[in-house]
């Protein structure tokens, strides 16, 4: 038995010398990078490089302005649109500290964003509610977590697991996972990993930030990126990651 | 397998089926054809107050009692410490209008055209799948009254209140006026001197009715006042849970809207009091709202505060037993131009009793939410304890909020606390939904529900729907949120 991987419908995210400023101050200073669909992508570097404000940049985050560059999601311009304009193109962003919005239910909030993002599906209520079951098992989570309010109350750790429900559910093509091992313990960052790897496939292409390479041992990124003050200044493929585990980042500056 | 829907997905479910349906159910603000058979006329005089006891062939008390309470409307200054209230125009206006003759036990007679009206309005269906029996008040007069047998039986008596005070008059006069005398404020004693239909509810003691009781007020004609007057009696042990919806069609020119509602909360019952008003954009709301609570008695308050130009409301518990507790909850919704204040009252009389105020608003464009509270515990209501709070979400720039707690504590052991917070919907809400495909306005709306959601959960479904499309309607006309 073999699977005929159509090539296209396969998805690409090209960033190209991608330029923002929070409050006048620039972060990020000419990013480039391309994710491609069945690829595994790990952006690495030290503290305040700009990692996480490249997540919200991508995802269209109001408090930062893009002064530069583009962002295209298999030829669209996103650098110009809205959140949920990028959402429906495909994106999304697994965020580092998800807020909690009191009193929106987390069933009911999934299913106006699938209504969303997949308006040509109509699926049984009862089927929808049932794929989140079983993927909030997935994540170790209770059943009980879909009619509470959407991160209200959560621990970080369950948090976490919520977005990567939250993907899966709402699939979408190109994914950035920001910080996702932060909070989880050993326990759960398995689980967790075993849902990423699960919705792996030749249509999706992830970014995965991370600051140590600890969720790196679960999923294997083909390639890793350094990140530093504001731009990319190394790529290469696991073992860099390896190395900077080993050696920190003091190598990077000085070369 | 059926999954169970959880209330806010019924609700979805309810807003996706009217949206599918071809009734346009664009608001509740449809007005019929005046057929009003009689009214006074306008303006309030002797003669007009004589007329209407006149015309309700009360006895003589009442009449009396009527008078007198006009005096006392007379003398008392128009309150200047709240909302503007220089817009009633109280000569212009009708005190007394009487729909079409009728006390129908039955909906097929009811004349057409009013059975329309509430048909419209959904009340027959819900009376029929959800409640133990129903009031309908047309204008000035109840049209409509019907109580299970089941209840009947048992003594529980439900009707408006004009036909109770014939049918019922020693077990009346036994509570009218007695937790809201005439001399209370000045609307309470308008209300006094003109009150027509309303609810009286008599629960005899450790009777338990399961289902709600519910009141729909319609007020249909222009310029018109509504001042009814409910009471609500839970002897003994019994247990109760009394309803009221109110809606009006807009006009241009402003209607009143002045009710009384005495609660009495007897030893060990228990009374849930929920009200929901949706009165168009021309009313001007300002009842009085009272619970005496004896002895080991519950009070619960539930209100939803969504439509009128002005609202002046802040029920009230008398704690008068040991171990009384009332606890209310409150939404007000202040739209484009109105203002809601509103607020609640708490009044500790006896040891070991309790409460707790929870009051929600939101401020809608130039809307202006405002709490205005009380709370009093007296020297000897020893380890009583009290919780505010006050959460006020701002939607506008312009939107405004403010909150007035006013203690008067006595009484060395008691606790109390407050809290109050004020909150736009923030970006960071707002930008985690969107990054899940929903628009800014589902967002916003969304947001602005869940700040609700624990009033919604509490209230009628028909209402949650309306609360619901309500918000929906005023995030889609603001297009961005500021």
């Amino acid at each position: 038995m073999y699977k005929v991987v159509v090539s296209e419908s396969m998805s690409e995210l090209i960033i190209k010398d991608l330029r923002a400023s929070v409050a006048d101050k620039e972060i990020l200073k000419g990013v480039n990078l391309t994710v491609k669909g069945g690829e595994i992508h790990a952006l690495m570097g030290p503290n305040g490089a700009g990692k996480s404000t490249l997540g919200n940049v991508l995802m269209g985050h109001p408090n930062y302005t893009i002064t530069g560059g583009s962002i295209k999601l298999d030829g669209k311009e996103l650098a110009n649109r809205t959140p949920e304009e990028r959402a429906r193109a495909g994106l999304f962003l697994a965020f580092q500290n998800p807020v909690s919005v009191t009193g929106v239910k987390l069933s009911s909030f999934l299913r106006t964003a699938y209504k969303q993002l997949h308006p040509e599906e109509k699926i049984p209520l009862s089927e929808f509610q049932g794929r989140i079951k079983d993927h909030l098992k997935k994540v170790g989570l209770d059943e009980e977590f879909l009619s509470r309010s959407v991160n209200d109350g959560f621990s970080g750790g369950e948090r976490k697991r919520v977005e990567i429900l939250q993907m899966v559910i709402l699939r979408p093509k190109i994914v950035i996972l920001d910080e996702i091992d932060s909070g989880l313990d050993v326990d759960a960052l398995k689980l967790v990993a075993e849902e990423i790897r699960d919705y792996y496939s030749q249509e999706v292409g992830f970014l995965i930030i991370t600051h140590y390479q600890r969720i790196l041992k679960n999923i294997d990124p083909e390639f890793v990126h350094i990140l530093m003050n504001g731009k990319i200044t190394m790529n290469g493929d696991k073992s860099l990651a390896l190395k900077i585990e080993d050696e920190g980042y003091d190598w990077i500056r000085s070369e | 397998m059926e999954v169970e829907l959880s209330k806010d997905e019924q609700i979805e479910k309810l807003l996706e089926d009217l949206k599918s349906s071809n009734v346009k159910k664009d608001d509740w603000e449809f007005h019929d054809a005046d057929k009003s058979v009689y009214s006074t006329g306008i303006g309030l005089n002797r003669k007009v107050v004589e007329e209407i006891s006149e015309i309700k062939k009360e006895p003589d008390w009442m009449r009396r009692f009527r008078l007198n309470a006009l005096e006392i409307f007379m003398k008392k200054p128009v309150p200047t410490w709240g909302p503007d209230l220089s817009g009633i125009d109280w000569d212009n206006t009708h005190y007394y209008t009487r729909p079409d003759e009728v006390k129908a036990r039955n909906w097929e007679d009811v004349p057409d055209d009013i059975k329309n009206t509430f048909q419209k309005l959904g009340v027959p269906e819900m009376e029929q799948k959800y409640l133990a029996g129903s009031v309908a008040q047309y204008d000035s007069e109840g049209v409509y009254h019907n109580l299970k047998k089941v209840w009947e039986d048992k003594g529980v008596v439900f009707m408006d209140l004009d036909s109770a005070l014939k049918q019922h008059p020693d077990l009346v006069k036994n509570y009218f006026c007695k937790a809201v005398p005439a001399s209370d404020n000045k609307f309470a004693a308008l209300n006094a001197a003109v009150w027509s239909g309303g609810s009286f509810l008599y629960v005899p003691k450790g009777v338990q009715i399961d289902m709600p009781l519910q009141t729909y007020f319609r007020m249909n004609g222009e310029a018109t006042g509504q001042f009814e007057h409910t009471i609500v009696v839970a002897d003994e042990g019994s247990k109760v849970h009394y309803i009221e919806g109110c809606t009006a069609p807009r006009y241009d020119t402003d209607s009143l809207h002045s009710a009384i509602v005495e609660i009495y909360v007897q030893k060990n019952a228990q009374a849930r009091y929920t009200s929901v008003q949706n009165w168009s954009k021309s009313v001007y709301n300002m009842p009085t709202k009272r619970a005496w609570v004896e002895e080991n008695g519950q009070m619960e308050w539930v209100g939803g505060s969504l439509g009128s130009k002005v609202t002046m409301l802040y029920p009230s518990s008398y704690l008068r037993g040991p171990y009384a507790s009332t606890h209310n909850l409150n939404i007000s919704l202040a739209g484009p131009g109105t203002v809601k204040d509103t607020g609640a009252k708490a009044i500790h009389l006896a040891p070991h009793t309790s409460s707790i105020i929870v009051a929600k608003s939101i401020s809608i464009e130039d809307g202006k939410a405002i709490y205005r509270g009380l709370l009093r515990m007296n020297k000897g209501a020893i380890n009583s304890k009290s919780h505010v709070q006050c959460d006020a979400l701002l939607i506008n720039d312009e939107s405004t909020s403010f909150t007035y707690p006013h203690d008067e504590i006595y009484e060395p052991t008691a606790t109390f606390g407050h809290e109050a917070t004020v909150g736009r919907i923030g970006t960071e809400e707002l930008t985690y939904l969107r990054s899940r495909g929903l628009s800014e306005e589902e967002a916003s709306s969304m947001i602005v529900l869940g700040f609700m959601d624990d009033v919604m959960k509490e209230i009628p479904m028909e209402f949650a729907v309306e609360m619901n499309r309500l918000v929906k309607l005023e995030m889609s006309k603001m297009g961005a949120v500021g």
